[in-house]
């Protein structure tokens, strides 16, 4: 900001900058969505680990790998991994103004969230279909 | 990046204690931001007490009677003194608001007074506000009708029409709100901020106005649009009573209107 040759451009070039993005409402969209998924598919999964603790675990190991429970919550992971994700990029785009510091960060969050999507994918498939 | 602190350079000191009014009874104390572009040096808080008693009822009254009879330097803005044109916007006791409409018997205690928030001083109480008026002129604040110059014909509206811009046009561009948003405060360089969204939607409101698309096309953007997140300080501080917020989650739902 204090950058002198920065200054000699008009407030008004600056203010352009690089344009619009023509982007943005798909984002806003996707955490509107994602939200309102996960107030279904969070409540299903309070009643899950109420359901869960109260048993064994081959008993639970089995209930979790009837077909529609195992859908909810892959459903469920992948939705609050999606959802997080988004969050985190705007949290990342509001704080973090140095562009490395921010490519970096972007890039990390996404790479752990695929991560962590796959992890999950891999351990109900194995639950469920006992691969 | 957010900045938790002031640069040492922006630390405010303690300042100079004018002498009180003799004889005066019903006095009240103000501290009042005080930098000097040609001094330099850090800013300061001034202390100077007002005789009441010969005082008008509002801070832009004790302003211009300090500047009259205590402290000639002391700077600011102001034109209408009474609310219209938005040049006396600054932070009273606490909250951005105007100085002509904001009563000094509305302040218990010592009126504390501040430039509008996380904007360059220029001096005293008066902010740089080239950058949100580069702003303003961005989203092209004017009536587009391309049919008006074709055909020559008036532009007309109904009076339904017309009560859709209640909310918008009372707008007076003070900036209080967009200088007490968060948003605003960490990425106003590429966010557009309240006031400017607010004066956006006006334009994109306006049933006469041609160019709603481009209007959307040029906010469909993360930061120029998207770094809103609802947290109302704008609605809250608007002197004016208006809703700014509202505003900026109308322009969200046309984006959204116009991709679903
Ligand atoms: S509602 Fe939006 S514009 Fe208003 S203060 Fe909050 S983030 Fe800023
Ligand atoms: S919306 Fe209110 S606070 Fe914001 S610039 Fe307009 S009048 Fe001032
Ligand atoms: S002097 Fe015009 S709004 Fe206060």
């Amino acid at each position: 900001m204090h950058d002198k040759d920065e200054k000699m451009q008009s407030a008004y070039g600056r203010i352009h900058g690089l344009g619009s993005a023509k982007d943005g409402t798909g984002h806003w969209w996707a955490q509107r969505v994602s939200a309102v998924a996960l107030l279904g598919l969070g409540t299903w999964f309070v009643y899950a680990v109420l359901i869960f603790t109260a048993m064994e675990p081959v008993a639970a190991r089995d209930w979790l790998a009837q077909p529609l429970n195992s859908i909810l919550l892959a459903l469920f992971t992948l939705t609050a991994l999606y959802h997080g994700q988004l969050g985190l990029q705007v949290v990342i785009e509001d704080y973090v103004h140095t562009h490395a510091r921010k490519y970096a960060a972007l890039v990390l969050v996404q790479f752990v969230t695929y991560g962590a999507m796959a992890a999950v994918v891999y351990a109900i498939a194995k639950i469920s279909l006992g691969v | 990046m957010v900045e938790l602190t002031l640069p040492r350079e922006s630390k405010i000191v303690a300042g100079r204690v004018h002498p009180k009014p003799v004889a005066a009874k019903n006095t009240k104390v103000f501290k009042i931001y005080r930098w000097d572009p040609v001094a330099g040096g850090q800013p300061r808080l001034d202390e100077y007490t007002i005789d009441l008693d010969t005082c008008g009822p509002m801070v832009l009254d004790a302003l211009i009677k300090i500047k009259n009879e205590q402290d000639g330097t002391l700077t600011f803005r102001r034109s209408c003194r009474e609310g219209i044109c938005g040049s006396c916007a600054m932070n009273i006791d606490g909250t951005n608001t105007l100085a002509c409409t904001k009563g000094i018997d509305e302040v218990c205690g010592e009126v504390k007074i501040y430039p509008l928030p996380h904007m360059e001083v220029i001096k005293d109480l008066v902010p740089d506000l080239s950058k949100i008026f580069a702003q303003y002129q961005s989203i092209k604040p004017w009536l587009r009708a391309e049919s008006e110059i074709t055909t020559g014909a008036e532009c007309r509206q109904s009076e339904t029409e017309r009560a859709k811009l209640d909310g918008l046009w009372e707008c007076i561009l003070c900036f209080c709100c967009s200088t007490s948003c968060p948003s605003y405060w960490w990425n106003g360089d590429r966010y557009l901020g309240p006031a400017v969204l607010l004066q956006a939607y006006r334009w994109i409101a306006d049933s006469r106005d041609e160019t709603v698309g481009e209007r959307l096309d040029d906010l469909e953007d993360p930061f120029k649009l998207y770094r809103c997140h609802t947290i109302m300080n704008c609605t809250k501080t608007c002197p004016k009573g208006l809703n700014p917020a509202q505003a900026i989650g109308s322009i969200k739902q046309l984006m959204v209107a116009r991709k679903v």
